[in-house]
């Protein structure tokens, strides 16, 4: 039994469209994230599974029991937002007890649970502050304890790290794994940070336009994208996407562009075709001056050098089209090198040119 | 900081940079006495004159006897003080049959603004919260019609108002009144509160929801303790409006129970016997005094509250 299912979810805005027609299982104890661009539905769908919004269609069941047209208060969900949304007026010890007095628990019962739950996220020393003299970080740990004070099966995150900077970002990235480790309830949440996603997540569901483009495993969302949207938003610096065609003519499919010519014996076709086509290879998979024996290999001009640190980005021209290459800084050539660049196929994904689907 | 070029000018010139630097340094200097600053304050203090001279001739005068007031001298200060204009216009100038002066009319005033206040403004913030955050069905077009309500001009409602309160028997009673001064003020009072509780953050609310509030509960506990400025705001509007209020006053109330402008007019326009300036003058200032203090005491918090409703966050 799914800990929580969607069935069918529409959701319209007047005559707008924002889900279509959704279906999305999630296993007890899951970490999902919803990743997506702003407007994709994930926040609306987030909303829809808390009770915060009415669906127009469509069903919602949280550990099997139908909660569609149930309270936000009776589904068995904590939530946590990305502006925190503490009350100002009440102390921290006011914001985590605030769900219990509504709920009717017993005062011993929420000493109990306060006590736990500060203990849980080290905010024994803020009980008696107001949320006005916390810090950014301080304040969305609050924000989580009020989700956990409340014994819940179902974790809702509505973009909560948005706010903070990236240090204590980082940080509480790993807060919030350790407290699923530990915890082991079922989380949703929904970010535009594919970083997030990816450190986070046992599944992640891209979204786009309303619709879950792909629902895996970071790694196989990474390595196997279904389509070029998902190749082009995964991964960072961006994947490259070089224009072209598939053709069979010499009998072995090849790739083939202006100046151009990849071998695709090794790529794992899952519907090969002849015809316009994308090739697409993320710059970590490409080498430069390497040596090793690539199956492809070519001759390229370095334009832009962009050193990050650890890793250097390396821009190449390649037979007329833009590629980036990521490369440990002490290897990083020089601006205006001719260089030889050359990748294994098997990394790359192939997308149809009109559909953008996996070929 | 590390640019190597600044540090090795640093090290070889060290000495050059312990001595101070020629030109200009620190806060720029003003003058006193610029053009600028003649032709703000010269404009300020006009203003404010043109503002506060009338309101000096009326204390002035309140203080002078008749004779004195005779000779004409509307600026001059009083030779002799006295506060028996005050005390008349109080207890015992005469408005038709009665010669209790304004104290009636006063307390007529405090019994009509204090509920007509409280009433409409309790309305008045469920509707705006109900309206900025519960988006109901029908909402919209709630919304729309109250606004409507208020560009309807007054005058049009007098009569039919008339007519409604004399049905439900409250016509010429102090509570009429107040039903009418509360509904009156409903339109701007609720737009006053939506756009506030707009202005809260949605996912406060959210937050409220799922930690399983309700309508009152969320009203009362989250959303009234951070609606203080905008109630200042609120309460200082209906106090001045509903105090000051002429019209409304004279038509559904009767003598007994004439609020203090309306008794503060039929002190002053009494067409028998002579026209007691110092009287009048006193009475105008004793009715005017409510708001006035009303003003002074808020100001602040009224000026913050219309702030805090026309900034988000």
């Amino acid at each position: 039994m799914p800990s929580v299912a969607v069935r069918n979810l529409s959701l319209n805005f007047g005559a707008v469209p924002v889900l279509k027609n959704l279906d999305l299982d999630i296993e007890e104890g899951e970490f999902l994230v919803l990743l997506g661009p702003s407007g994709c539905g994930k926040s609306t769908l987030l909303n829809c599974i808390a009770g915060l919004l009415d669906v127009s269609d469509g069903q919602i069941f949280i550990k099997g029991k139908n909660v569609t047209w149930e309270e936000p208060k009776d589904r068995g969900i904590g939530m946590v937002f990305q502006s925190y949304a503490l009350y100002p007026q009440m102390t921290v010890k006011g914001n985590l007890t605030f769900g219990l007095k509504n709920a009717g628990v017993a005062r011993d019962e929420i000493a109990r649970r306060i006590a736990r739950t500060a203990e849980i996220l080290q905010i024994e020393p803020l009980l008696d502050r107001k949320p006005a003299q916390l810090s950014g970080g301080q304040r969305q740990r609050v924000a989580i304890g009020r989700a956990l004070v409340r014994d819940v099966d179902v974790f809702l995150f509505d973009e909560p790290l948005s706010n903070l900077d990236a240090k204590l970002r980082s940080e509480l990235r790993v807060e919030i794994k350790r407290l699923h480790q530990k915890l082991a309830n079922t989380m949703i949440y929904v970010t535009h940070d594919q970083i997030e996603a990816m450190t986070l997540a046992d599944r992640i569901a891209v979204m786009k336009g309303g619709l879950i483009q792909q629902l895996d495993h970071p790694q196989e969302i990474y390595k196997r994208p279904v389509n070029r949207y998902v190749a082009g938003f995964i991964g960072s610096p961006g994947m490259n996407f070089l224009d072209g065609a598939v053709s069979t003519d010499t009998g072995a499919p090849r790739f083939k562009a202006e100046g151009i010519d990849i071998p695709l014996d090794n790529y794992r076709f899952e519907n090969a075709r002849p015809g316009a086509a994308v090739f697409g290879i993320r710059p970590e998979h490409i080498g430069i001056n390497s040596g090793d024996d690539w199956p492809f290999s070519a001759a390229a001009s370095v334009e832009i050098v962009e050193p990050m640190g650890s890793d250097t980005l390396v821009w190449t021209r390649l037979g007329g089209q833009n590629l980036t290459i990521r490369v440990s800084s002490e290897r990083a050539p020089r601006t205006g090198d001719q260089v030889s660049v050359g990748f294994d196929p098997m990394n790359a994904s192939l997308f149809d040119a009109a559909s953008g689907v996996r070929l | 900081m590390s640019n190597p070029g600044t540090l090795a000018a640093a090290v070889v010139g060290a000495d050059a940079f312990r001595a101070p630097l020629e030109g200009p340094r620190g806060a720029r200097p003003r003058r006193a006495l610029s053009r600028r600053n003649i032709f703000l304050y010269g404009t300020l203090i006009v203003v404010a004159l043109y503002y506060l001279v009338p309101l000096y001739v009326m204390i002035v005068t309140s203080l002078k006897g008749m004779p004195e007031i005779r000779l004409g001298n509307i600026f001059a200060p009083p030779v002799e003080i006295t506060f028996e204009p005050w005390v008349k216009a109080w207890a015992t100038a005469c408005t038709g049959l009665n010669c209790d002066g304004l104290s009636r009319g006063f307390w007529n005033s405090v019994r009509i603004t204090v509920p007509s206040v409280i009433f409409s403004i309790a309305v008045a913030s469920v509707n705006g919260y109900a309206l900025a955050n519960w988006r109901f069905k029908g909402a919209d077009t709630f919304f729309t019609i109250l606004i409507v309500g208020a560009f309807i001009p007054y005058q049009v409602m007098i009569y039919p108002i008339v007519i409604l309160l004399r049905e439900i028997g409250l016509y010429g009673t102090l509570w009429g009144l107040i039903i009418v001064h509360s509904i009156f003020g409903m339109p701007i009072l609720t737009l006053l509160f939506r756009n506030y509780f707009a202005s809260v953050p949605e996912e406060l609310f959210k937050a409220a929801r799922v930690d399983g509030a309700g309508f009152w509960r969320i009203y009362f506990v989250i959303m009234l303790p951070m609606a203080l400025p905008i109630f200042v705001v609120a309460i200082i509007l209906q106090i001045t409006g509903i105090w000051n209020d002429f019209l409304f006053g004279v038509i559904y109330t009767k003598p007994d129970t004439y609020p203090m402008t309306v008794q503060l007019n039929n002190i002053v326009n009494s067409v028998q016997g002579v026209k007691e300036y110092n009287v009048n003058m006193a009475a105008t200032i004793l009715t005017g005094l409510v708001p006035l203090i009303v003003y002074f005491v808020s100001g602040k918090l009224f000026v913050r509250g219309i702030a805090a409703g026309a900034v988000k966050g």
